[in-house]
């Protein structure tokens, strides 16, 4: 099995940066990654389990990584969200995979 | 004052279980529930979601494993206290517990369960700074009484199915109504969208896309309202009311403050035997309770909420002798008087 992780930097809502090796054989998405490793409190991130519905996972892509391209419900989503900018994407619309490799994103701020 | 045996803050899917289990331990429940429909999540965030990992359903929608648990109960008789949230708890003299709802709606029980999974669902609120001020004072997050809105000046914010179900309705209620939304896209069911188009074609609705609110005016009540369309300058509009419709978000809210202890935004439990909390006949079952390796799964909290039954059973009928019933051997009596039974197996000599 395939067991490459990639290095990925999370900026979490304290301003701490986290360095973290994300697994990308796991089919976890950007928001388990960051739930899996605490980098926010249970019941603040992923709240409706990661079916774009809540915008509890939004983060800013500060990275130019090349991302999976935005679907209908993310667009949707985030044109209802709070504190939204031009590099908001939903966490949990963001499969890990190794061309994510030194992706770099910050937590938006809980709403 | 409504007594009950257990009382059941949320009547989420793990909530209307408790209600089963309660039952056949001759258990009657109440819940309350600050959404007006049972269900909790699965009926209003994702009904249409499918659920994949519900014991013996290969598949089965969330808003039908509602209506399948709904049905699963309705012999024992829950009584629902809806649209309320539970706002305070009080112990009694006699030990049991009154729990008091934000309309003052109060209900006495010797055990309170709360299965409260993520939190009441509370309106997600704009990031406006002065808007708490104008609550109930021209902003209104949900709509109760339309009638409020007749011959009104009326400015509605969201893009989902509420604002424009609610601009539809409004729009031959109100004096008029204008619909504010950050993209040219609406994310409704296709009819609403298509009907809201007719009306904007028509004249009836006053359609400001893509566009924010962003700041309200008034002295005692709201006067009017900041529109920002992108790229241009913003324009004042005067408006008798103003209502955001962006979703609702999950808040622990007041049970935050009854004294039991918290972590990670859940209610700490003892899981080695009955999912108690740290106040003796208060439990906490479902996704809003916490113990090591916890799981939120509507199929733990089945079986958190059918050990908590027993558990209550015990409280209220201290000392007296019980052993596990089968439903296959036993039956359901419901406290409607129905008899729910196997059928008796046929007895023929072979001649």
């Amino acid at each position: 099995m395939d067991t490459q992780d990639i290095s990925i930097t999370i900026i979490d809502r304290d301003g701490v940066a986290h360095q973290i090796d994300a697994p990308t054989d796991m089919a976890m998405n950007l928001m388990e990654v960051v739930r899996s490793f605490e980098l926010a409190p249970e019941g603040t991130i992923g709240v409706c389990g990661g079916m774009a519905m809540c915008a509890s996972c939004q983060c800013y892509i500060l990275s130019d990584t090349e991302l999976p391209e935005m679907q209908d419900d993310e667009e949707a989503m985030l044109s209802e969200a709070f504190y939204v900018k031009d590099n908001s994407r939903l966490g949990c619309q963001i499969p890990m995979t190794p061309e994510l490799e030194g992706l770099h994103v910050e937590l938006a701020p809980e709403s | 004052m409504i007594t009950t045996d257990i009382i059941i803050i949320g009547a989420g899917p793990t909530g209307l279980f408790a209600v089963f289990e309660a039952g056949l331990l001759k258990l009657k429940c109440h819940l309350i529930d600050a959404l007006p429909q049972p269900g909790g999540q699965c009926s209003e965030i994702y009904p249409k979601k499918p659920i994949y990992d519900i014991p013996a359903y290969p598949e089965i929608l969330a808003g039908d494993l509602t209506d399948k648990l709904m049905e699963q109960c309705k012999q024992f008789q829950p009584g629902f206290t809806l649209g309320e949230r539970a706002e305070t708890i009080d112990k009694q003299e006699d030990g049991s517990f009154v729990v008091t709802t934000n309309k003052g709606t109060q209900h006495k029980a010797p055990v309170v369960a709360i299965a409260s999974g993520l939190g009441s669902f509370e309106p997600r609120k704009p990031l406006i700074d002065n808007i708490a001020s104008f609550e109930g004072k021209g902003v209104e997050y949900m709509i109760k009484e339309p009638e409020l809105y007749r011959d009104k000046n009326v400015v509605i914010a969201g893009g989902g199915d509420s604002a424009l179900d609610w601009s539809i309705f409004l729009a031959d209620v109100a004096k008029s109504v204008t619909l504010v939304h950050r993209r040219n896209e609406f994310r409704g069911h296709l009819d609403s969208v298509e009907k809201v188009q007719e009306l904007k074609n028509l004249g009836k609705i006053n359609l400001i896309t893509p566009a924010e609110v962003t700041a309200i005016y008034g002295d005692e009540r709201l006067e009017a309202v900041e529109i920002a369309k992108k790229d241009e300058e913003a324009i004042r509009m005067e408006t008798d009311h103003f209502i955001p419709l962006f979703g609702l978000s999950p808040k622990l809210g007041p049970i935050a403050n009854w004294g039991l202890e918290i972590e990670k935004n859940a209610i700490k439990v003892n899981n080695a035997l009955d999912y108690q909390t740290n106040i003796p006949g208060i439990f906490a079952i479902g996704d809003g309770n916490i113990y090591p390796g916890k799981l939120k799964l509507i199929l733990c909290g089945f079986h958190e909420a059918t050990l908590m039954c027993q558990a209550a059973y015990q409280i209220i009928n201290p000392g007296k002798r019980y052993v596990l019933k089968y439903t296959t051997v036993s039956g359901v009596d419901g406290f409607d008087g129905t008899r729910k039974e196997a059928p008796k197996a046929v007895v023929k000599a072979i001649q």
